[in-house]
């Protein structure tokens, strides 16, 4: 590959990925769909702002984000309290059975979650009666196992004297832990609370099967009922869907490219382990 | 259990005590919550799914007591001689074989043209990367625009367009989910392998090139070797990734149509398991998954280790 055709290749590439997303927001901003090619480009007769309205008035956005940002929210609270507390027993603490705590965390990273669904929903649903809450949403996801590991891999590279000498003056692992090891590794909790973001917003599955009552449901359920029943009936459908999936995409693009090198750091460390 | 040095000398207990217990014995406390955890939402429910399988399990109200007999295979064959199941997997089969392969070489040739110095390095990466962390529910709803009998694909095609268009096809359903998932999971492959092109060594390159070898010789016989082990990583992930599929033959090609061309086991799984109330026949779906994904990902092993 020569050098020009080498960055045409990655040009046609980066239009692949990235003209779908321009092309969700142009169709969310028309009156009528466009299907043309002239579609793709923005024309003053054609443009409005009324698909948003329409989408929250199906669905309720507000409700609907604060549904998803309570999901998620829950989730990295999760993260950051036990995970912290096991990346960091995991990386600077000797204790029985550690080794075998590390096989489980690497091992739970390739066994599907789909898979568990079903007795999961029986568990949850049926024998908790955490249907319909923001407790039964949460509980499988509590701890992202990915962000362990990345605590971990943080608490790992701190300098072995710093320990040394916390523990001969006589403090508490858990004071370690807080007050010399945590103010160390803040890169490592925002990459752990990044990479656990995109989990739990963007999740579908789980939170459709123990959502009925729409109130609760975070936005990528509410809009995917919509997109599977409602959206038929309304006056531009992909105009109102493609508003919903602006809205959707919107908060987890943004972070993404504030953050941008910490998600692709943190990807790349994760896929070293293999 | 690992003993490493690490922590040498930080211990307090010492004796007999330490050496049963660890030095630092708190450190049970501290992963206790998230043992808690893994037991609660990953074994337990997988041995759970495994006695539902062969059991006749039905859902009752909570807290009455019914008899769930144990009736052996009998959801295994009621599964196997099922044909919608039957054709999730082979649809399964036929996404893994377009799904994988395409995934290894885009995400390796787009790592590959990355990794030299090139202008708007970090824009290639960030715009390859944002599908991967965007929601599959929202990208489906611009793939439905797209794709549709009358979106901007077949527009720009003209003559050439399918009919019956893409997602409503039953020979091109299938193979238009696996081209999207692929779309849409190439960033995190592409930066897999460019993690494991920076292991190569650069001596080998210079060492082909001054045997006279040409550009696509070196990537062949120094880049392709030289990421195996990445190829390896990738390979499973993605398979693992397809067995799971659900939200895409649920929303893309609405519920898994046309007339099941694209269902999945997981989508089966779920119509059967919780939408028409049969959590046992589901459990038996998604063992036979998990041992399918195992036999594959055994097998893909033996033939990535062998070529090596």
């Amino acid at each position: 590959m020569k050098s020009p055709w080498r960055f045409l290749a990655l040009l046609v590439g980066a239009f692949v990925f990235l003209f779908p997303f321009y092309y969700m927001l142009i169709g969310s901003l028309q009156t009528e769909p466009d299907p043309s090619v002239g579609g793709a480009f923005p024309s003053p007769g054609n443009l409005t702002g009324h698909n948003y309205t329409e989408i929250n008035a199906a669905i309720d956005l507000g409700r609907s984000l604060l549904n998803s940002g309570i999901f998620t929210g829950g989730v990295i609270l999760g993260t950051l309290v036990f995970g912290v507390l096991a990346g960091y027993a995991l990386a600077r603490l000797q204790f029985r059975g550690r080794g075998t705590v590390f096989n489980l965390m690497l091992l739970v990273q390739v066994i599907p979650f789909q898979l568990l669904t079903i007795p999961l929903y029986v568990l949850i649903v049926r024998s908790y009666g955490l249907a319909d809450s923001y407790l039964g949403m949460i509980a499988p996801f509590a701890i992202n196992s990915t962000a362990v590991f990345v605590f971990r891999q943080y608490f790992l590279q701190l300098p072995q004297e710093l320990f040394d000498s916390a523990r001969i003056d006589g403090a508490r692992e858990l004071d370690i832990l807080l007050r010399v090891a945590v103010p160390l590794v803040k890169p490592a909790l925002l990459t752990g609370v990044l990479l656990t973001f995109i989990g739990p917003w963007n999740e579908f599955l789980w939170p459709f099967l123990i959502t009925k009552q729409q109130d609760l449901q975070p936005l990528a359920v509410s809009l995917a009922n919509y997109i599977t029943t409602v959206s038929a009936r309304a006056a531009n459908p992909f105009g109102a869907v493609l508003a919903g999936a602006c809205v959707l995409a919107a908060p987890a693009v943004a972070l993404f490219l504030v953050f941008q090198r910490r998600f692709i750091s943190s990807s790349l460390e994760s896929g070293v382990k293999g | 259990m690992t003993r490493d040095t690490r922590g040498r000398g930080g211990g307090r207990g010492g004796g007999e005590l330490a050496t049963v217990l660890g030095k630092q014995p708190i450190g049970t406390a501290f992963v206790t919550p998230y043992v808690v955890f893994l037991a609660a939402v990953f074994a337990y429910p997988l041995v759970f799914a495994v006695y539902m399988s062969f059991h006749d399990y039905f859902f009752a109200a909570p807290g009455v007591v019914v008899d769930r007999p144990f009736v052996g295979f009998d959801n295994y064959a009621a599964v196997l001689s099922d044909p919608a199941v039957r054709r999730s997997f082979a649809n399964i089969g036929i996404f893994l074989l377009i799904n994988v392969p395409l995934t290894v070489v885009l995400s390796l040739l787009l790592a590959y043209a990355l990794n030299a110095a090139i202008r708007w390095r970090t824009f290639f990466r960030v715009s390859y990367y944002v599908p991967y962390v965007t929601a599959s529910v929202a990208v489906v709803g611009v793939w439905l625009f797209l794709f549709n009998s009358n979106g901007l694909v077949n527009t720009v095609l003209g003559p050439l367009a399918p009919d019956p268009s893409w997602l409503v096809n039953s020979n091109l359903a299938m193979p238009t989910v696996a081209i999207y998932v692929t779309w849409k999971q190439l960033g995190f492959f592409i930066l897999l392998y460019l993690a494991a092109l920076q292991n190569v060594s650069k001596d080998l390159y210079e060492a082909a090139s001054m045997d006279g070898a040409s550009r696509l010789k070196s990537f062949w016989n120094v880049t392709v070797p030289g990421v195996r082990p990445a190829t390896t990583l990738v390979v499973l992930l993605a398979t693992v990734t397809g067995a799971n599929l659900f939200t895409e033959p649920y929303l893309l090609t609405g519920g898994g149509g046309p007339d099941g061309a694209s269902a999945s086991p997981v989508l089966i799984m779920y119509q059967r398991g919780i939408e028409q109330g049969n959590p046992d026949i589901g459990s038996a779906i998604g063992v036979l998954l998990v041992l399918g994904v195992l036999t594959l990902a055994l097998i893909q092993r033996r033939l990535l280790d062998r070529e090596s």
